[in-house]
C-alpha cells in the first residue's frame, strides 16, 4: 500500500476525536472530516450515526433542515466540525468577513450553524488545514461564535481541538487557550509556531500526530472514498481518482 | 384551488421587492424559475435562503435582481466561493442579513404558528447578534433567576414571513397538492410565507393526499399559490432521489462567473431549459 497522505493522516486524526460516540453531524464545504466521520463510524462496527449534510446516503433525518439543530439543542448531537475563514487563540471562529462590514476586504460564504452548534454540541472539533497566519490570527475581525462564553449563559458545548495540516491542538476551555498536543510527521515546532498567529501552550510530551493503522488506511480507501464521493465528487476523484 | 400556469407566468407572480424565501441547494431548488425571474428582469427581491444558497442566489445577485439577503451561508461548495455574492458583499452592493442555520429556521417556525417571535440557544457573544439590533435577549423567565442558574439570557428571534417562498419539487397533482418527501423545511418554508409558487418535475396522476404513504410527504394545496410544470426545473442543481447535479455545468458557472463580463455571457448563453 503506498504511504498516507497528509489527507489522511488528517481525516485519521480528525475520526480519534469522535471515537466511540453516538451520533456525529459534519456541516458544509467539509470532505475530510465527513472522511474521518465515516471512518469513525466504521470503526464503531456502525454504532454511531453519521449525518453528512448534502448526501442523500448519510442523512438520517425525517423533519427539515431544523432536526440537526433541534437535536442539538437537547444534547442528541455529541460531535461536529467546524471550519474558520479565522480562528483565533481563543477558539473564535469568523465565517463572515474581515476588514470594514460595508465593504470588507475578504467575504467568506456565512456563518451556517456555528453560532449555535458551538454552543449546544459538546465535542465540536476545529479542523483547517491551511495552517498559516491569515487563518489563525491574533483575534478574529468578525466573531461568528466564540470560542468561550461568561458564567451564566447557557453553554453545554464548545471547542475541544483544532487539526490543521501541521499539528493537532487541544482547547482548555477554563482558559480559554489552546494547547499543542502532536505534531504531524514532518513538521516542527520551529515551524508551527512561525505560522500561528497567537500565543499557544506546548504540552510537556508532545508527540507526533499518529499515522493511521494499515487497515485503517485500507478502510478509507476501499469504502470511504466511494462514500465521500456520492457528496464530494471532485474531492474523492482528487485525492483517491474515485467516483461515486 | 392552485393554479397551473407556465413558468413566465409564474415568474410574474413574484413582484420586484418581494421577501422571497428559497432553500438551500440540496433542497430542491427552482432553477428554470430563477431563469425566468432574470428574463423579465426583476428587482429589488429581498431573499431569506433557507437556510443557505448557492447557484441561484449567485444568479439573482449577478443579475441585479436582488436588493437584500437574509442568509446563514451562500457558497458553491465544492467549486468554490459564490462569485457575485463575494463581489457584490465587497462592493458594498448587497444588503447582507447575516444569520445562522436554525435562527433562520426558528423565525420561520415562529411565523408558521402565527406568534412573533422564537427564542433560540447560542448567539450570545457573536458578532452575528452585535450586527442585527431586531435579535433581543431577555432572561428566561422560567429560570427563577437563582445564584446557580443566573437569569438564564436567551435570544429571541423575530417572526420570519416571506411575501412567497419558491421551490422546486418532484410531483404536484391536479389539485395543487406538491409532494417534498422529507424536505420538511419545504413545508415550513411554505407555511410560513403568505404564499408560495412552486415548479414541478412532473404532474402527479392521482391525489397525493390520498393514500398516506404520498400524504406524510404532501405539502397540502393549501399553501400553494401557483404550480408550474419544469422538467429538469432544478438544474443544474440536483434533486434528491431523482437526479444529481450536473457537475460539469457548475464548474463552467464557477469559472464563468468570476467576472462581471463572464457573467453576462453565462447568462446571455443559457439555455431557457436544460439540456
Amino acid at each position: 500500500m503506498s504511504p498516507c497522505t497528509p489527507t489522511e493522516l488528517s481525516i485519521a486524526a480528525l475520526a480519534r476525536h469522535v471515537r466511540g460516540l453516538r451520533h456525529v453531524a459534519v456541516g458544509n464545504a467539509s470532505p475530510i472530516p465527513a472522511a474521518a466521520a465515516l471512518l469513525a463510524r466504521e470503526l464503531s462496527g456502525g454504532a454511531m450515526t453519521v449525518a453528512i449534510l448534502g448526501s442523500q446516503r448519510h442523512n438520517p433525518y425525517t423533519d427539515g433542515g431544523r432536526e440537526l439543530f433541534d437535536c442539538a439543542g437537547q444534547g442528541r448531537l455529541d460531535a461536529f466540525f467546524l471550519g474558520g475563514g479565522e480562528i483565533d487563540g481563543q477558539a473564535n471562529v469568523n465565517l463572515v468577513a474581515v476588514g470594514d462590514r460595508q465593504a470588507p476586504q475578504a467575504r467568506f460564504p456565512g456563518s451556517f450553524g456555528s453560532a449555535y452548534l458551538y454552543f449546544v454540541v459538546p465535542k465540536v472539533i476545529l479542523f483547517r488545514e491551511e495552517h498559516s497566519r491569515r487563518v489563525l490570527v491574533p483575534r478574529v475581525s468578525f466573531i461568528s461564535a466564540p470560542g468561550t462564553s461568561d458564567q451564566g449563559i447557557h453553554r453545554t458545548g464548545g471547542p475541544v481541538a483544532l487539526v490543521t495540516g501541521r499539528c493537532v491542538f487541544a482547547f482548555d476551555r477554563a482558559r480559554a487557550r489552546f494547547r499543542l498536543d502532536s505534531i504531524h510527521p514532518g513538521r516542527d515546532l520551529a515551524e508551527i509556531r512561525a505560522e500561528t498567529g497567537f500565543e499557544f501552550d506546548v504540552a510537556d510530551d508532545v508527540a507526533t500526530t499518529e499515522l493511521p493503522a494499515q487497515a485503517e488506511l485500507a478502510l478509507i480507501r476501499d469504502r470511504i472514498a466511494g462514500e465521500i464521493a456520492e457528496t464530494y465528487p471532485r474531492f474523492a476523484a482528487r485525492t483517491w481518482q474515485c467516483a461515486a | 384551488m392552485t393554479d397551473w400556469i407556465d413558468i413566465d407566468a409564474l415568474a410574474t407572480r413574484i413582484p420586484d421587492g418581494a421577501r422571497l424565501a428559497i432553500p438551500a441547494d440540496y433542497g430542491g431548488v427552482a432553477m428554470a424559475a430563477t431563469r425566468a425571474l432574470i428574463r423579465r428582469h426583476a428587482s429589488g427581491l429581498r431573499l431569506v435562503t433557507v437556510p443557505t444558497s448557492g447557484l441561484q442566489a449567485d444568479l439573482l445577485i449577478g443579475a441585479g435582481a436582488a436588493a437584500e439577503i437574509e442568509t446563514a451561508g451562500v457558497t458553491l461548495g465544492e467549486h468554490g466561493l459564490a462569485p457575485r455574492f463575494t463581489a457584490a458583499a465587497k462592493a458594498g452592493k448587497i444588503a447582507i442579513r447575516d444569520a445562522t442555520c436554525p435562527a433562520i429556521h426558528a423565525g420561520l417556525q415562529a411565523a408558521e404558528k402565527g406568534i412573533p417571535f422564537m427564542p433560540l440557544r447560542g448567539l450570545i457573544g457573536s458578532d452575528l447578534l452585535a450586527a442585527r439590533p431586531e435579535w433581543h435577549i431577555i432572561d428566561n423567565p422560567f429560570a427563577g433567576g437563582s445564584l446557580e442558574t443566573g437569569d438564564d439570557p436567551i435570544v429571541l428571534l423575530p417572526a420570519i414571513r416571506p411575501d412567497l417562498a419558491l421551490f422546486h419539487a418532484r410531483w404536484a397533482d391536479r389539485a395543487g397538492n406538491v409532494w417534498i418527501g422529507r424536505r420538511r423545511e419545504l413545508a415550513t418554508m411554505a407555511h410560513a410565507a403568505v404564499t408560495s409558487l412552486v415548479t414541478v418535475e412532473a404532474r402527479f396522476d392521482g391525489d397525493l393526499l390520498a393514500d398516506e404513504a404520498t400524504a406524510a410527504g404532501t405539502l397540502p394545496a393549501l399553501y400553494v399559490g401557483a404550480v408550474a410544470l419544469a422538467e429538469r426545473g432544478a438544474w443544474p442543481l440536483g434533486l434528491p432521489g431523482v437526479y444529481p447535479a450536473d457537475d460539469d455545468e457548475l464548474a463552467r458557472y464557477a469559472a464563468t462567473a468570476r467576472t462581471e463580463a463572464g457573467f453576462a455571457d453565462y447568462i446571455a448563453g443559457t439555455p431557457r431549459r436544460a439540456a
